[in-house]
């Protein structure tokens, strides 16, 4: 009679490399469809946020419906949202995904409108002076001037996003939830840790990948660094207090 | 359509909401978790909060505590208590789980909220001779008390949407409607549930910015 394997996943271990080596594939396919999921709702979110915001801030008047309703759906929680879409879409990816942009999209709409009001009045009377059209002056002004806002309005959506992925695991499409969801029932430690460590690891990386585009894509920001940081780092800090987390 | 109608039915049904599993008995069981997590999150939160922000310590570390209880899933949270030894103790999972969900918001909001008190007002009050203590409390504190309440009202609505999700790990709560009803494939189920849950957020929501209404003037956030 063969003795019973005594290795790290016999034991039922936290930590266990015998699990990352013979669950790999499954491991990837998580990743995989957690990262579809998370990419693709935050940019159908940004692509209907964009025209909303450019709208609102066109047309004071519905600024005030817009912020009220996007502010309504964010405080509708995760496992409530992608119940009562349960009736449009049942148990599929699109379920979750459509959750996810209606997330993004409250995140995305009030940063870019905040971005949008805060280019100077005079730098917009400057480019009409320069004879700069309503369009023009829209793309090649406007917008650029609020990328930082809305890039700080992505990135707390991207990060939320591969969070909140893991809810989908109710309807079966949630990446690493899933594999979560899986583990806990059936008490299996290392496959809990591990897709929660990869979980954490993905909205890091997220995060820093998009710091890298901003940085990339707003070259005028980093002039003159030197003299206007310690405005800047209080604008930070204020910033950051006023973001809410999202479960 | 006919969801919508079975939805209403599911409501309507007296029998849904009597019993431990009723909907009376989950709404307050969401309510307690939520309210006394809010308290002693505050009891943590607020007083580590206070005191950095008077003596202008620890900055970095309240700032960023927020932004790494976004990335952390709040799930993944809950699934890894419930394995610990913290897991036998019935409803202690959601409770820790919920109580680490809402002190960032706490303490970042009521850090800033004290660094963004005008500096030449606390200088002031130093220069009558006023202690730490009596800044802190007197002049400080008011000020701040905006922002301070603001990370409470965040808080608060994390608290409801955690509270949810721990169903998922076996907690009480109104999600437990919602995972009941995946359980049974009654799609009417899940949605009375989800509208329920979503009421209740909305509720919360709304108490807070009726309290904000009603508060003096001065405790009103200057947006």
């Amino acid at each position: 009679m063969t003795a019973p394997p005594n290795d790290c996943l016999a034991r039922n271990e936290w930590i266990c490399g015998a699990y990352l080596s013979t669950r790999r594939q499954i491991l990837l396919d998580a990743v995989v469809q957690h990262l579809q999921l998370t990419a693709l709702s935050v940019l159908v979110g940004l692509v209907i946020a964009l025209p909303l915001a450019v709208l609102a801030r066109r047309w004071g008047w519905a600024a005030g419906p817009v912020l009220a309703v996007t502010t309504i759906l964010y405080t509708i929680p995760s496992l409530a949202m992608f119940s009562l879409l349960l009736p449009l879409y049942g148990l599929s990816a699109t379920l979750v995904v459509a959750g996810l942009v209606l997330y993004s999209l409250t995140l995305l709409v009030r940063n870019i409108l905040a971005g949008l009001r805060a280019v100077p009045e005079e730098t917009r009377q400057a480019a009409r002076g320069l004879g700069y059209g309503p369009v023009r002056l829209l793309l090649t002004v406007e917008l650029p001037l609020a990328v930082p806002a809305a890039m700080a309005g992505l990135r707390i959506a991207t990060v939320s996003a591969v969070s909140l992925v893991t809810v989908g695991a109710i309807v079966g499409f949630g990446g690493l939830g899933n594999l979560i969801y899986a583990g806990m029932n059936t008490y299996f430690k290392a496959q809990v840790l591990t897709a929660s460590v990869l979980c954490v690891l993905i909205a890091v990386a997220a995060d820093l990948l998009l710091l890298a585009v901003q940085w990339l894509i707003t070259p005028w920001t980093r002039a003159g660094r030197a003299r206007a940081a310690p405005r800047r780092r209080r604008a930070r800090v204020r910033a950051a207090g006023a973001k809410a987390g999202r479960a | 359509m006919s969801t919508l109608t079975a939805t209403w039915h599911w409501l309507a049904d007296p029998a849904h909401w009597s019993g431990d599993d009723g909907v009376r008995h989950r709404l307050f069981q969401h309510l307690v978790l939520t309210v006394v997590c809010l308290a002693l999150s505050c009891l943590v939160a607020l007083p580590v909060a206070l005191v950095l922000g008077h003596l202008g310590r620890g900055g970095a570390l309240a700032v960023n505590i927020s932004n790494v209880g976004r990335a952390v899933p709040t799930f993944a949270v809950l699934v890894l208590l419930l394995l610990t030894p913290v897991g036998r103790w019935g409803e202690g999972p959601t409770v820790v789980a919920l109580v680490l969900f809402a002190v960032p918001p706490l303490l970042t909001n009521a850090y800033v909220g004290m660094r963004e008190v005008d500096r030449g007002v606390v200088g002031a009050a130093r220069g009558m001779g006023m202690t730490g203590r009596q800044m802190l409390l007197r002049v400080e504190l008011p000020l701040a008390l905006p922002m301070v309440l603001n990370g409470v009202r965040i808080a608060a609505v994390q608290l409801v949407a955690t509270a949810t999700i721990a169903a998922l790990a076996g907690g009480g709560g109104l999600g437990r409607i919602i995972t009941a009803g995946f359980n049974l494939a009654s799609t009417p189920q899940v949605v009375a549930g989800a509208l329920l849950v979503a009421g209740f957020a909305l509720v919360v929501e709304g108490v807070f910015e009726l309290a904000e209404r009603l508060a003096p003037t001065w405790t009103r956030a200057g947006r």
